[in-house]
C-alpha cells in the first residue's frame, strides 16, 4: 500500500516563482488495484506521481511506500525499484541505442547478472507485444511503440506499482489503444498495481477508484460510475464526460428511462 | 532491405563475414595500430604489401569494393590536392624533369605524390574497414572498455560512455527536430544563409536557441527517467551485452603484429 | 482558379539511397477560397508530407504544387507566407524570443511589414486568442502555462494574416478545456476573417467540428474527399483508412445495426434527438 499523508508541494519555496502545486494530499492506494488519478493541465497530478517514486520529496507530510519513508534516503532506490514510473514524452525516456539496450538499463542498474538481465527483457517484450523490435534503435518507433519499450524498461525491474503519467497524451489513437490494452493486462494478468494519470475520461472507465485533482487539492474520490454522475462538478474541474455518458445524460433529462451513468456503447445499447 | 534498417547511423553494413565477426576491441586496436604503421614504413615496396594486407581486409569482410570505393568520395578532393601540391610543388631531388618558375617536376616530387597520396587513401581505407563491419553500438561498447584502464587515472570512464552512448541515440532525433524547427521558422518567413556573416549568424538563432531550450529540457526529462531506473552513476552497475575476447581475436592481433614486424624488417 | 491545386504530386523521402520512402503518391486536389478543409490519415499516411508541399517547404519529386495559379517553385518564400500560414504540431518548441511580443512580430517582420503596423499585428493576433496584450506582451514566452504557449505560437503565424491557415494538430496533448478554448478561437478567426482552412488531425471531434469537407488519406494515397457527412455515414472507409473509431463512431455504428436511423448524426444533441424520434415512432407504431 502507498500512504500519502498530508503531502504538500511548492515548487521553489521562498523566491517570487513559488508556486504551491499540491495541498494537503491525503490518500491510501490498496494493493493490487486498478487506479486513477484524473484533473486538467495544472491540477497537480504530474507533480503527485514524482512524489510517488522519491524523485520529489515533499516540501511537507510524507509519502510511504510498503512501509518506506521516501524521504528516508536509504530506502529510496528499493521505493524506488518497486514503484516504477513511466512518463508522458515517449522520446525523452529511452535511453538505449536499441531496444533491448534500453529495457536492459533498469536492470544493470540493479546490478543484476547477464542471464537474468536477458530473462527479463524477453518476459518484458513479450508482456508489451514488442519482440521483433527488439534490435531496432529507438528513432525508427513509432510514439505507441516508444511507449511500450518505456513500459517494458520498467516491468524488467519487476516493480510492484507501475505509475504512469499521462502515457496516451502524446501519441495517436491507434498508439492510445496500445497503451490502454496493455496497462489493462498488466493489471488483470501481472496483477500490478497501476496508478494512471490522465485527462481522457474513456481511459478510466474501468478503475476500480479515481481520484479527481483540481488546483493541487482533492475534490472527489469514488468509483467511476461515481464520479461520472457529477457532470456539472467534472466541467468545474476542467474534466469532460465520455461521449456515451453525456449522450446517456442527455437522454436521462428527457424523460428516457435509462440509469445514468451509462460508461461504454454497448452499455447504452442494452438500454435501447 | 529491412535488416539495413535495424542499425543505427554510422556506416555499418551487416553481414556475416570473419571481420564482422571480430569483436569490436580487436578491430579498433588494429586500425589504431595500422594507421600509425603506415607513417613508420618506408616509401617503398612495403606500400605493396600494406595495400596487400587492405586487400585481404576487404576479402574478409565479405562486403563489395563499391563501398570502400564510395568511401574515399568525400576525400576525393584532398587526395588529388595531396598528388598535385607534391607533384609540382614539393620536395626537390634525384633528376629534374620539367621547371618553370615554381612549378618543377622531379624523380622525387613524383615519388612522394604518389606515396603520400597512397598514405590518405589507405588511412580511409582501413577506417573504412572498421566503420563498415563494426556498428555504432559495438563501437561505443569498445571504446568503454578500452578505456577502463583510465579509471586508474581519475578519467570518468563510465560516465564518458554514457555521454556518448546518450549522444548517438539522440543524433537521429535531434537531427529530425532541427529539420522541424527550420520549417517552422521558414514558415515564418525566415531566411538562411543570406547576407553577410554577422547576418547570417543571427539568422540562425531562431532555430539554435529552440534546440538549446528543447534539449535542456529533454536532458532534465532524460535525468528523471534514469533516476527513476535507479540510475546512480556506474557503482554498482552490471553490463548486459557481454563482449568475448576469444583465440579469433588473440591470433587476428597476432597475425597484424607479426605482418607489421616483417615488413619493417626487410622493409 | 483554385486557390490551391495540386496536380499528381508524388513525394519521395531520401530518394535513391536504401532508406527510400513513397510518402506521397499522385495525389489530386484543389482548395477554393473559403473552405473548411479536414485531413485524416494514420501516422504515416502522409499527412505532414501534404502540408509542407502546400505551404512550399519541400517541394514535390513530381507533379506541380499551385498557389494562385502560381507554380509553387515560382513563389518567393516571403510572398507564400503572406498566403500560406502553417502551424506545426507542438508549435511551442519553435520560441525563441525573449518577449511574446518579439515572438509574434518574427513572422511579420520577415515579410516586411512596416514598424508602424506591426503593433497592430501583434495586438489583434494575441486578442484573436484570448490573450491580454498588455499583460503578457513582455513576459517571456518560455514562462508561460502549457495552454498559453500553443495560444501564443498559434498567434504568431495570425499575425501575418495569411489567406490559408493550415494546422497540424493544434490541440494535440491539451486538456479537454484547452482544446475546446484553441478549436472556438480558431473558429471565430476563421469565421470573422472569411478565410480558408486546412486542419490536419487524428481527432475526429476536433475536425467534425470545425470542418465541412474532408479527405482521408491512406499510405499517401487518397481514398476519400469529400463532405464530412458523408465518410461519416460510410463506416467501411474509416476503417479502411485504419482511424481507430473514436467511441462516437463506434456507438453509432451499434446502435445502427439496432435498427436505428442514426447516419450521418455525429453530435451528441443530434444522436440524442435522432434516438428519441424513433423510439417515438416504434412506440406509435406499437399504438
Amino acid at each position: 500500500m502507498i500512504k500519502v499523508e498530508n503531502l504538500s508541494y511548492i515548487y521553489q519555496p521562498g523566491t517570487s516563482q513559488e508556486k504551491v502545486a499540491l495541498k494537503n494530499i491525503n490518500l491510501e492506494i490498496p494493493s493490487p488495484s486498478f487506479f486513477c488519478i484524473v484533473g486538467a493541465n495544472g491540477s497537480g497530478k504530474s507533480t503527485f506521481a514524482r512524489l510517488l517514486n522519491g524523485l520529489y520529496t515533499p516540501t511537507s507530510g510524507d509519502v510511504i511506500v510498503d512501509g518506506m519513508n521516501t524521504k528516508d534516503e536509504k530506502r529510496i532506490w528499493e521505493i524506488r525499484k518497486n514503484v516504477g514510473l513511466v512518463f508522458q514524452n515517449p522520446d525523452n525516456q529511452i535511453i538505449g541505442m536499441t531496444v533491448e539496450e534500453d529495457i536492459a538499463f533498469g536492470c544493470e542498474n540493479l546490478g543484476l547478472p547477464p542471464e537474468e538481465i536477458e530473462e527479463r527483457i524477453n518476459f518484458a517484450l513479450k508482456a508489451v507485444g514488442m519482440e521483433e523490435y527488439r534490435k531496432y534503435p529507438p528513432y525508427l518507433l513509432s510514439g505507441g511503440q516508444k511507449q511500450r519499450v518505456a513500459i517494458a524498461g520498467i516491468l524488467a525491474m519487476m516493480p510492484k506499482y507501475i505509475v504512469l503519467d499521462e502515457p496516451t497524451t502524446m501519441l495517436d489513437p491507434k498508439g492510445r489503444k496500445e497503451i490502454i490494452n496493455i496497462i489493462r493486462r498488466l493489471y488483470e494478468e501481472e496483477k500490478k498495481t497501476i496508478i494512471l494519470i490522465t485527462h481522457h475520461m474513456e481511459e478510466v472507465i474501468w478503475a476500480e477508484k479515481i481520484v479527481v485533482f483540481f488546483n493541487g487539492e482533492i475534490v472527489d474520490l469514488g468509483t467511476p460510475r461515481e464520479i461520472f454522475s457529477k457532470d456539472e462538478k467534472l466541467n468545474e474541474w476542467g474534466l469532460n464526460l465520455p461521449i456515451t455518458t453525456r449522450i446517456s445524460k442527455c437522454l436521462l433529462e428527457r424523460g428516457f428511462n435509462i440509469p445514468h451513468p451509462i460508461l461504454t456503447p454497448e452499455e447504452l445499447s442494452l438500454w435501447l | 532491405m529491412e535488416v539495413l534498417k535495424t542499425f543505427p547511423i554510422g556506416q555499418y553494413i551487416p553481414a556475416n563475414s570473419i571481420l564482422h565477426g571480430l569483436d569490436a576491441k580487436a578491430k579498433i586496436i588494429a586500425s589504431f595500430w595500422l594507421i600509425v604503421f603506415i607513417f613508420l614504413i618506408r616509401l617503398n615496396l612495403s606500400y605493396l604489401f600494406f595495400f596487400l594486407l587492405i586487400m585481404l581486409g576487404i576479402f574478409l569482410s565479405s562486403l563489395p569494393l563499391k563501398y570502400f570505393l564510395r568511401s574515399l568520395k568525400p576525400v576525393y578532393f584532398l587526395v588529388l590536392f595531396t598528388f598535385i601540391i607534391h607533384f609540382f610543388f614539393g620536395e626537390e631531388g634525384g633528376r629534374v624533369f620539367w621547371r618553370f618558375g615554381i612549378i618543377h617536376i622531379t624523380e622525387l616530387g613524383i615519388k612522394m605524390a604518389i606515396f603520400m597520396s597512397l598514405r590518405l587513401i589507405f588511412i580511409v581505407m582501413i577506417t573504412s574497414l572498421l566503420t563498415l563491419t563494426t556498428s555504432v553500438l559495438e563501437l561505443a561498447q569498445a571504446l568503454e572498455d578500452l578505456l577502463k584502464p583510465l579509471k586508474y587515472f581519475k578519467f570518468p570512464v563510465h560516465e564518458f560512455s554514457m555521454m556518448m552512448t546518450i549522444a548517438i541515440r539522440f543524433v537521429p532525433t535531434l537531427l529530425d527536430e532541427t529539420d522541424k524547427i527550420i520549417k517552422a521558422q521558414k514558415a515564418r518567413g525566415a531566411e538562411f544563409g543570406k547576407g553577410n556573416i554577422v547576418n547570417q549568424a543571427k539568422s540562425l538563432l531562431p532555430v539554435i536557441i529552440p534546440l538549446f531550450v528543447n534539449a535542456f529540457r529533454r536532458a532534465n526529462e532524460l535525468a528523471e527517467a534514469m533516476e527513476s531506473r535507479c540510475y546512480r552513476g556506474g557503482e554498482g552497475r552490471t553490463r548486459y551485452r557481454r563482449t568475448y575476447w576469444t583465440l579469433k581475436e588473440t591470433s587476428f592481433i597476432f597475425f597484424i603484429g607479426i605482418y607489421s614486424a616483417l615488413l619493417l624488417i626487410f622493409f | 482558379m483554385a486557390l490551391i491545386s495540386l496536380k499528381s504530386v508524388s513525394y519521395t523521402y531520401l530518394k535513391d539511397t536504401p532508406l527510400e520512402k513513397e510518402a506521397l503518391l499522385n495525389v489530386s486536389l484543389n482548395v477554393e477560397h473559403g473552405e473548411r478543409i479536414g485531413i485524416l490519415g494514420k501516422t504515416g499516411s502522409g499527412k505532414s508530407t501534404l502540408i509542407q508541399l502546400i505551404g512550399g517547404l519541400i517541394y514535390p519529386t513530381s507533379g506541380e504544387v499551385y498557389v494562385k495559379d502560381k507554380e509553387i517553385r515560382k513563389w518567393n518564400s516571403k510572398e507564400l507566407c503572406k498566403i500560406v500560414g502553417v502551424v506545426f504540431q507542438y508549435p511551442e518548441y519553435q520560441f525563441f524570443a525573449e518577449t511574446v511580443f518579439e515572438e509574434v512580430a518574427f513572422g511579420p517582420k520577415n515579410i516586411g511589414i512596416s514598424e508602424e503596423k506591426i503593433e497592430d499585428c501583434v495586438k489583434s493576433a494575441l486578442i484573436s486568442v484570448g490573450l491580454s496584450y498588455e499583460e503578457i506582451k513582455d513576459r517571456s514566452p518560455f514562462h508561460l502555462s502549457g495552454g498559453e504557449k500553443r495560444r501564443l505560437a498559434i498567434a504568431s503565424i495570425l499575425a501575418m494574416d495569411p489567406e490559408v491557415l493550415i494546422l497540424d494538430e493544434p490541440t494535440a496533448n491539451l486538456d479537454p478545456r484547452g482544446k475546446l478554448q484553441i478549436m472556438n478561437y480558431i473558429d471565430r478567426w476563421v469565421d470573422k476573417k472569411q478565410k480558408t482552412l486546412i486542419i490536419v488531425s487524428h481527432d475526429l471531434d476536433e475536425v467534425m467540428r470545425l470542418v465541412r469537407r474532408v479527405i482521408v488519406l491512406k499510405a499517401g494515397e487518397i481514398i476519400f474527399d469529400g463532405p464530412s457527412e458523408r465518410l461519416f455515414m460510410s463506416y467501411d472507409k474509416l476503417e479502411e483508412a485504419e482511424l481507430d473509431l473514436p467511441e462516437i463512431v463506434r456507438l453509432v455504428k451499434i446502435l445502427q445495426e439496432k435498427g436505428y436511423p442514426i447516419e450521418g448524426a455525429f453530435t451528441v444533441q443530434e444522436i440524442v434527438e435522432r434516438i428519441l424520434a424513433y423510439k417515438g415512432y416504434k412506440s406509435l407504431w406499437k399504438c
